[in-house]
């Protein structure tokens, strides 16, 4: 059963310091594993001297050393390939792909590979690898370094997928993916790594240290993959989010002022779909917010869901707040986006019907 | 497209695109005359140690120890004693009768598939034979004979083979993918030169362990074409992993020759100066040459020398697979007209030469494992071959997708199941 732990409360486990941002509650959770296993090794494009070229790597290699933190050559097949061969040495490799834009070249190891092993080899041999990578827009990063390819992964079986929201649980996530035997693709909402965001990119930029969910703990601490967490609870609409939306999407509520229940995914691949059964039966709308490209989106497998699962509970058709079929651009990136006007414009519309 | 249809400028000969096309197709006598085969003996050893810029004719000439004569000439000949070149003996004729015996069990259709490695028996054997026990290999389709050299069970290759209830793989893959941590044998995968990059990650992690084993991995002159092939290069190369490539060069990717994969040009071997990788080509007809070779390689990368990158020059004497007939797009001979010869009949012969072994003796072990694979697969198929039967529980198919199986994933046994109760009922 999904958590109840709405955005604006005080995590349970939460102790100083306070006011991580999402990056350092991702070096954290590194330099935690780090620390506990020395089995655990990241490599990839940046990540070693220099830290990664959004930092969250920073420092760790001088803490822990060249062997464990290190470098790799601009190959994303070949990074993906290596962590594969780590893994059947028994290392639990955490490579790190720069952007999920550049993620393409290293599909065949990820797919046929990682995700396979277990399963043609009985066990034999696993892949406990866990890739990082920033993805999604927000960022004037053009088709190349905006893209949110995660339905991809979530269609291939054998991998699973996390995307979380929050640094809380960015740094959670990310040590149960690390402990985790199974590949796991864990895309970082890049948009938020420094602060949470309405939707409303006119406005000035909110930082994390305001935000509730900044408050990590230093220590130890995981949130079991396949648990949603409701984040508003309400009675109107089911609103099913995960990453940089979780955020817009409950903005436009709150300033709408409609009794929404949004739920924050956090892991698409296992998906908790019992948190998602027991909202829509009480709400009785289904409203899917996400970046991607609409077509073959993670937003139809859980919209047909939905419908198989509650439709006799429906009192609307499900609806989906998407990215447009479109390359993603860069000048009219804040049409593209699925903004405030868009959610909003969906919201009326499933709250009429 | 319009701009594309313009007149081509007048003062310039036409471009043209080289489309390669191997020497002799069909109905054409077999012609290897572009294949310059070196005297055995003749090329020199260099020091475990060298730097790959000191030696690089060695990725153009031709390792070999066995000359005309049977005789195991030059400074590669390995100090083996004769028990030891009689089991490399052994270990490829039983190679020879496994295939033999395989293919006509898929003929019979006992299996949906098989793969022999006719002709390139000395590839896998001496190799893993100079390798240590523990050294790890990343193969690919047509190493069967490292399983073999390693004394895998017959009876659970060919248990793999028909997909049967005793399948160690659970009938989850294609016939020959097989897999054995416990044999040091990295699960095959059907997609091509996979296995480099992560051969590559797998020393790297020994070395980096401060372990002492090493790992080889091995693909075709074909899918060195492959982005996976030139990845692992290059990781290998940057972290000096302790591996050892091996490039197989049988001269066939199904239909297409070498060619294809640049061939024409150079040498396969030579794909490692440019990585600045030591590289060694070697008559892969010649046990001892690719023993020696493997020795060379396996001492460099366990004494932090780095990577060395192997081509083994031989011939697919038999069809890609039992899907593909050769007759189609190659000249019926080649397989005789081959100038490197047999490498079972090369390795006997020098025995032979040497006084420790005789054709009784040969023709004698030949039937004694020829016995062997047919008592092994009496066996196996007392566990079912494929098609047969329902081998596996259901629920097999569910297992190993994940640690733990998703709700998704029990949703979808629960429904194959209920389809088995109606289609298969009790």
């Amino acid at each position: 059963m999904a958590e109840v732990k709405p955005l604006d409360a005080k995590p349970a486990e939460a102790k100083a310091p306070k006011g991580m941002n999402m990056i350092e509650a991702i070096n954290s959770a590194l330099d935690t594993m780090l620390d506990r296993d020395p089995d655990v090794v990241i490599l990839g494009e940046d990540v070693g001297y220099f830290g990664g070229v959004f930092r969250a790597t920073a420092g760790l290699q001088e803490k822990h050393g060249k062997t464990r933190v290190f470098d790799s050559p601009i190959s994303e097949n070949g990074i993906i390939g290596v962590a594969v061969g780590m893994g059947a040495y028994g290392l639990r490799p955490v490579p790190e792909i720069q952007f999920a834009d550049y993620i393409y070249p290293g599909l065949d190891q990820i797919v046929s590979e990682a995700a396979r092993i277990r399963y043609r080899s009985v066990g034999q041999f696993i892949a406990p690898m866990t890739i990082r990578s920033p993805y999604g827009g927000g960022i004037f990063g053009g088709q190349t370094h905006s893209q949110s390819p995660e339905s991809l992964f979530t269609h291939m079986s054998g991998v699973k997928t996390v995307i979380p929201s929050t640094p809380y649980d960015a740094k959670g996530l990310l040590i149960a993916a690390i402990e985790c035997d199974d590949p796991v693709v864990f895309f970082e909402p890049k948009r938020i790594y420094n602060g949470p965001f309405d939707g409303h990119y006119d406005r000035p930029v909110q930082p994390w240290a305001k935000h509730p969910a900044s408050d990590v703990p230093k220590d130890y601490y995981r949130i079991e993959l396949g648990k949603a967490n409701i984040v508003r609870v309400g009675e109107a609409v089911t609103v099913l989010a995960y990453g940089t939306m979780v955020h817009v999407a409950l903005a436009v509520v709150e300033e709408l002022g409609i009794d929404a229940e949004v739920i924050d995914l956090r892991s698409l691949v296992p998906l908790d779909i019992e948190a998602i059964e027991t909202s829509v039966r009480k709400t009785g709308r289904c409203m899917i917010v996400h970046e991607a490209t609409r077509t073959s989106g993670f937003g139809a497998e859980l919209s047909a869901l939905v419908q198989e699962r509650c439709f006799y509970h429906l009192e609307a058709p499900v609806i989906r707040v998407t990215g447009f079929d479109t390359p993603y651009p860069h000048s009219l990136e804040w049409a593209y986006f699925p903004g405030p006007i868009r959610i909003k414009t969906a919201l009326e519309k499933i709250l009429k019907d | 497209m319009a701009d594309r249809q313009s007149t081509p400028k007048s003062n310039l000969a036409p471009l043209s695109l080289h489309v390669p096309e191997p020497p002799s197709r069909p109905g054409d006598a077999p012609d290897f005359s572009h294949v310059e085969i070196l005297k055995a003996g003749v090329t020199p050893r260099p020091a475990e140690d060298s730097d790959p810029a000191a030696m690089r004719d060695h990725a153009y000439g031709l390792v070999r120890v066995l000359d005309d004569d049977g005789a195991a000439v030059g400074p590669w000949a390995p100090k083996l004693d004769a028990e030891t070149k009689r089991r490399m003996l052994k270990y490829m004729l039983r190679v020879r009768a496994f295939d033999d015996r395989m293919y006509r069990a898929q003929r019979q259709g006992k299996t949906s598939f098989y793969m022999k490695c006719t002709g390139e028996e000395a590839v896998a054997i001496p190799a893993t034979m100079a390798l240590d026990r523990d050294d790890m290999c990343f193969p690919s389709y047509r190493q069967q004979g490292i399983l073999i050299a390693r004394d895998y069970p017959l009876i659970d290759m060919i248990n793999q083979i028909y997909s049967n209830s005793a399948d160690p793989l659970k009938g989850r893959q294609l016939p020959i993918m097989y897999s054995s941590r416990e044999h040091g044998f990295f699960s095959i995968s059907g997609n091509l030169t996979t296995q480099y990059p992560q051969a590559v990650g797998y020393a790297m992690a020994s070395a980096a362990k401060g372990d002492t084993r090493i790992a080889a991995t091995w693909c075709g002159e074909g899918s060195t074409a492959e982005g996976d092939f030139h990845a692992a290069l290059t990781f290998a190369a940057v972290y000096n992993a302790p591996i050892i490539f091996n490039i197989v060069n049988n001269q066939w990717a199904i239909s297409s020759f070498s060619g294809f994969a640049g061939g024409e040009r150079t040498t396969f071997a030579a794909r490692g100066l440019g990585y600045g990788i030591a590289a060694l080509r070697v008559d892969g007809n010649d046990a001892l040459a690719v023993y020696a070779a493997t020795r060379w390689a396996a001492d460099r990368a366990r004494t932090n020398k780095g990577p060395t990158l192997i081509e083994h020059f031989t011939y697919r004497s038999e069809g890609h697979s039992t899907s593909d007939d050769p007759s189609g797009y190659r000249a019926a001979d080649e397989k005789t007209a081959w100038p490197l010869g047999d490498p079972i009949e090369r390795l006997k012969a020098h025995l032979v030469a040497s006084g420790e072994w005789d054709d009784d003796r040969h023709e004698a072990l030949r039937t004694e494992l020829s016995d062997e694979v047919k008592a092994a697969g009496k066996e196996a198929e007392k566990n079912g071959v494929l098609g047969h039967g329902l081998h596996q529980p259901f629920e097999t198919m569910f297992e190993d997708v994940y640690a733990d199986m998703p709700w998704h994933l029990r949703e979808q046994m629960e429904q194959a199941l209920a389809e088995k109760d109606a289609k298969w009922p009790k």
